[in-house]
């Protein structure tokens, strides 16, 4: 199928910062998850709840959070911009949006994951004199991998649908922070049906692959 | 392999939007306009003819003007705003955001009403929605969003607006308005002259009159931060000038001053 260059523009940007977004969260999200599944601590439902609120925020007051913490006038964000970095209006905001939106998704599929290895196969190594980070790595991520994939998948999935933290934090610049659900937005508006249908689409056929592969994923894993 | 064409296209996209992020250093500035989401067309249109005479290139940031507003007052590094309403510009202006002496009241819109395009009510006047054929009349919001509040003000005006006050179904705004005439679950609606030229599928039978209808006003300001004042002095001077008024006629807006 032929596609306008804007129309390639604005999949290959949301595809490539969605894949960053979810390469910056996977370590955290890991080891979160990991604290969540195996370690008991102070305090740790409040973080477990906190980690999960933008999940069930309206996205718009989640957006409206991120422009106060990073926008100019903000301690942090004059810190930044004073270095030259700017979040706001710019691809670095999109990526921020992107991976506070998803990161809920993508610790609670970990978590999961990391749950179901039995503790025992932990155990059993420690007896053979397994470090507790070779036991991670030897026993723990191999057993749990595939749900850690789908949890990725899912996390980089929703990424890529994140519409009102990313219009407030990083506008909406055709060419610049425009990602795929800035442009159906914006289309939608200016009465544009085909176009917007045409990213629908692209947005469906998208979702669907990654999301039924990650569910695929979880199916398979259960069966191992 | 053989490398398909659209494979290339593809690459070298791929190249230019990973590119387009490194920040490039010339002396022609470019220009981020925030502006409202109704305003997307003509202002394309224009970047488009401002670049073919001057070295600076007009970027664009789309929403709602009370999000842009918000962005600005945050610090957002924008140039200029163009709002599609006054309160929006008047919140900036008291919080110090707008460069003194650069805003100007630069469009308006006229309230027309539309009815489907296949529609074969006879209606040529606001008096005619009162006939018993015509049962819903869509509205933005009256409460809330100005083309509502701008129409309830007109109606009243004409002494009509107690009588079509049932039949009125506020939704969410005009191009939702639009929206629904287009799929004709209600009989007609009042939106603006620039949204009504963009669907085919809805038909303009009344121009409010500019003299009857209530001002509606799209004010533009330089933001007071911007390191580009100059480059957006020259952009305000375009809009100004009788190529760039021309661009906005053609959209169906018209001129204030």
């Amino acid at each position: 199928m032929i596609f306008s260059l804007e129309t390639w523009q604005i999949t290959i940007f949301s595809l490539v910062v969605g894949l960053a977004s979810t390469i910056v969260i996977l370590p955290f999200g890991v080891a979160l998850a990991w604290l969540f599944a195996r370690k008991e601590w102070h305090f740790k439902s409040v973080v477990e709840t906190v980690v999960l609120l933008p999940l069930v925020m309206p996205p718009v007051s989640t957006g409206l959070i991120l422009l106060k913490i990073f926008g100019r006038r903000s301690p942090l964000g004059g810190w930044l911009y004073e270095r030259g970095v700017e979040i706001v209006f710019n691809w670095k905001g999109v990526l921020i949006a992107m991976s506070v939106m998803s990161f809920p998704l993508l610790v609670r599929s970990v978590r999961t994951s990391f749950a179901e290895v039995s503790p025992r196969l932990e155990q059993i190594a420690a007896t053979l004199g397994a470090s507790p980070l070779k036991i991670f790595f030897v026993v723990t991520l191999p057993l749990a991998y595939k749900g850690i994939v789908a949890g990725a998948l899912l996390a980089f999935s929703r990424g890529l649908g994140e519409f009102g933290a990313t219009i407030l934090l990083a506008g909406n610049i055709p060419g610049r922070t425009q990602t795929l659900s800035l442009a159906i937005f914006n289309f939608v508006q200016t009465g544009k049906d085909a176009e917007a249908f045409t990213l629908l689409g692209i947005t469906v056929f998208l979702a669907f692959t990654f999301v039924w592969f990650s569910e695929w994923l979880l199916r398979a894993g259960k069966k191992a | 392999m053989k490398i398909g064409r659209g494979t290339k296209a593809a690459t070298s996209l791929l190249l230019a939007s990973v590119l387009s992020f490194v920040p490039v250093v010339a002396c022609a500035d470019e220009i981020l306009v925030s502006a409202a989401a109704s305003l997307t067309d003509v202002l394309k249109d224009i970047a488009k003819h401002y670049h073919s005479k001057s070295k600076h290139r007009i970027l664009l940031t789309l929403g709602p003007s009370n999000f842009l507003a918000r962005q600005i007052d945050e610090g957002a590094p924008a140039d200029m705003f163009f709002s599609a309403d006054v309160a929006q510009m008047d919140l900036l202006e008291k919080n110090r955001r707008l460069e003194p002496g650069t805003r100007k009241n630069l469009l308006s819109n006229q309230l027309v009403i539309v009815v489907p395009a296949d529609s074969k009510l006879a209606i040529a006047s606001p008096k005619d929605l009162l006939k018993p054929d015509v049962k819903k009349i869509a509205l933005a919001d009256p409460a809330a969003v100005p083309a509502g509040v701008y129409t309830s003000k007109y109606l009243t005006g004409e002494r009509l607006w107690k009588e079509l006050k049932p039949k009125i179904v506020p939704v969410l705004d005009v191009r939702a308005t639009v929206a629904s005439v287009e799929s004709a679950n209600v009989e007609a609606g009042f939106v603006y002259k620039t949204d009504a030229a963009i669907s085919n599928k809805v038909k303009v039978v009344y121009e409010v009159p500019l003299d009857k209808g209530p001002k509606i006003i799209y004010p533009i300001a330089i933001i007071r931060d911007s390191k580009k004042k100059d480059a957006a002095r020259d952009f305000i001077n375009f809009l100004l000038s009788p190529a760039g008024k021309a661009i906005f006629t053609k959209f169906g807006f018209v001129l204030l001053n």
